[in-house]
């Protein structure tokens, strides 16, 4: 029943190894699918060197690091994660992305300023991805990481919705997202991001951490600029807002993070998603918005520095 | 004709016939009589209990049995096997397996119909590998799902399987499958006992000793599955059989 018990993706393995298993020259065709069929009930994966006991000259079998699952085999002497530790690039996770769900729906805002280390890759890049009409995700971590795992996540939602007639909820979709990621564990995979949609339940929201953390909530913020907004975020928000004041509440906490962390800035994009689906409201320059919300008459009075007494 | 080409599942007959599939059918036709029936707000699933030994344990024979019981939601998945034991213990369990291993990947609890297309997945493949039989079971797989809406399926050994809206599996199933189509109306499932008579009524049609051997369990939307005793089995039988008499008395005056 072991096998019952794993993951969709743990019953991929399990094909490779009767399809190659068939192509080996040895063995004769009878033999062949016995043992085929019966790697069909044992454990997953290796089963190709079960079978024909090969094993190739400049590989070492898997890293204590590494999960169980995948059967990876690795060049000789080379931990992943001791050496990207060692060798690999500084990657600093600078992003501000936030999400908030409320009556109307799910607020998804994100600034545009893709970092590596102190260099800009882009000024200009969209850190919200759509996954399907009435789900987006806004990214944070290795930008690399987020669109291979969101073109991932998108297939399996599609193949879903084609099987059972109906797309899953964004809880599946988030418990979808963290299973697969939670198999690379120890890998060095840096996503994370806020599932935000709208489906059966009304509006909701998830955040998925690549090591497998998946909560549900009502604010989040991702990225190195997420304290600065997180302190905007919590002094305004309220469930039931109208639009509007979602609208600003998500610019302004944005525009605050943006002028206080060197990471982040460009841009902000702001998307909403509503029952109808998503639909991206506005990309407005960072420092244009700052100043306009910090020098509105409102502003000053609400959360403006009181004067000393003297 | 038929022995050269019935001992092995996986070969055809040269009229387009797997003969091990079909006598996995009549296998299933020897089993006891199921009837399913498919109401506005309640899904019904009644099955013909052989007479228990003297010395057996009544109460560990039971046929309908839960497949997933989502204890927030009052939500539930009945099915019942009818053909070999065995098989449907077997089957029954993977089932359960994949009900919960489903709600673990994806949060949410199983369709009817994810089920059920599990169910007959399985099956299938059974009858396209080597070295191993078919189930010879047939399925009637009753619930609701998230939406409210009612569902009954029913599954073959061949591993296809239909929506229905009444049916009936087992020994005399072609009886009480053309009393159904007589009866099945909109009046007939209107309200929830009006199904649940029906049900049984299809089944007193073969059942020889009357209530004391039919099993029956309901699931009402929103509320849990429930299963009769055989007390409560006999209350609608004795009502079934009195609604008769009246009804044979209103006819034998009518001439006068």
């Amino acid at each position: 029943m072991k096998r019952q018990l794993t993951c969709l993706s743990g019953q991929f393995w399990l094909w490779p190894s009767f399809s190659v298993a068939s192509l080996l020259p040895h063995q004769t065709p009878v033999t062949n699918s016995w043992l085929a069929s019966s790697k069909l009930h044992s454990a997953p994966g290796m089963a190709l060197q079960d079978v024909c006991k090969w094993q190739s000259p400049d590989t070492q079998g898997p890293s204590p690091h590494l999960p169980q699952a995948g059967g990876w085999a690795v060049p000789r002497g080379c931990d992943p994660q001791t050496f990207l530790q060692i060798h690999g690039p500084r990657l600093a996770h600078g992003t501000t992305t936030l999400a908030f769900r409320f009556r109307h729906g799910v607020i998804a805002a994100a600034d545009t300023r893709s970092s590596c280390g102190s260099y800009v890759a882009c000024p200009a890049s969209c850190k919200v991805i759509p996954v399907h009409q009435h789900l987006l995700g806004t990214t944070s971590g290795t930008s690399a990481d987020c669109a291979t795992w969101y073109r991932v996540l998108q297939r399996e939602l599609r193949l879903r919705e084609l099987r059972e007639g109906q797309l899953p909820s964004v809880a599946s979709a988030a418990k979808l997202l963290s299973a697969m990621m939670s198999r690379y564990r120890g890998l060095d995979l840096c996503v994370a991001t806020a599932l935000c949609g709208w489906d059966r339940s009304g509006p909701m929201l998830f955040y998925v951490y690549s090591d497998g953390t998946r909560l549900q909530g009502d604010i989040f913020s991702v990225g190195s600029g997420s304290p600065y907004a997180y302190g905007v975020l919590d002094r305004g928000y309220r469930y039931d807002m109208s639009t509007q004041e979602a609208y600003a509440l998500a610019r302004c906490a944005v525009a605050h993070a943006t002028h206080r962390d060197a990471y982040s800035g460009g841009s902000v994009d702001l998307f909403h998603v509503r029952e109808s689906g998503w639909e991206h409201v506005s990309r407005s320059d960072a420092c244009v918005l700052y100043s306009g919300v910090t020098e509105a008459p409102g502003a000053r009075a609400r959360g403006g520095c009181q004067p000393c007494p003297s | 004709m038929a022995s050269r080409y019935d001992r092995a599942i996986t070969v055809f007959s040269p009229d387009g016939h797997l003969f091990q599939v079909e006598y996995a059918q009549e296998a299933v036709k020897k089993g006891s009589t199921a009837v399913g029936i498919r109401g506005t707000n309640i899904v019904v699933l009644g099955v013909e209990k052989k007479s228990v030994a003297k010395l057996q344990d009544e109460r560990t024979v039971r046929k309908i049995c839960a497949l997933d019981d989502h204890v927030c939601m009052a939500f539930a998945v009945l099915t019942i096997f009818i053909g070999l034991t065995a098989d449907a213990r077997v089957v029954i369990n993977r089932a359960r397996v994949e009900c919960q291993s489903h709600k673990l990947t994806v949060e949410d609890p199983v369709t009817v119909e994810y089920i059920t297309r599990f169910i007959a997945t399985l099956k299938q493949k059974y009858t396209q590998s080597n070295g191993r039989r078919p189930f010879g079971i047939s399925a009637l797989i009753v619930g609701f799902d998230d939406d409210g809406i009612p569902r009954l399926y029913q599954t073959d050994p061949s591993g296809t399987y239909h929506a229905w809206k009444a049916n009936a599996i087992g020994r005399s199933a072609k009886t009480v499958r053309e009393f159904l189509e007589k009866n099945y109306t909109e009046d007939a499932i209107a309200s929830d006992n009006e199904a649940i008579k029906l049900a049984i009524k299809a089944l007193l049609e073969v059942v020889q000793s009357g209530g004391k051997n039919i099993e029956l369990a309901i699931i009402r939307r929103n509320q849990p599955l429930k299963m009769f005793s055989a007390k409560e089995v006999e209350l609608y039988v004795t009502e079934i059989e009195r609604e008769k008499e009246e009804a044979e008395k209103k006819k034998s005056k009518k001439p006068v």
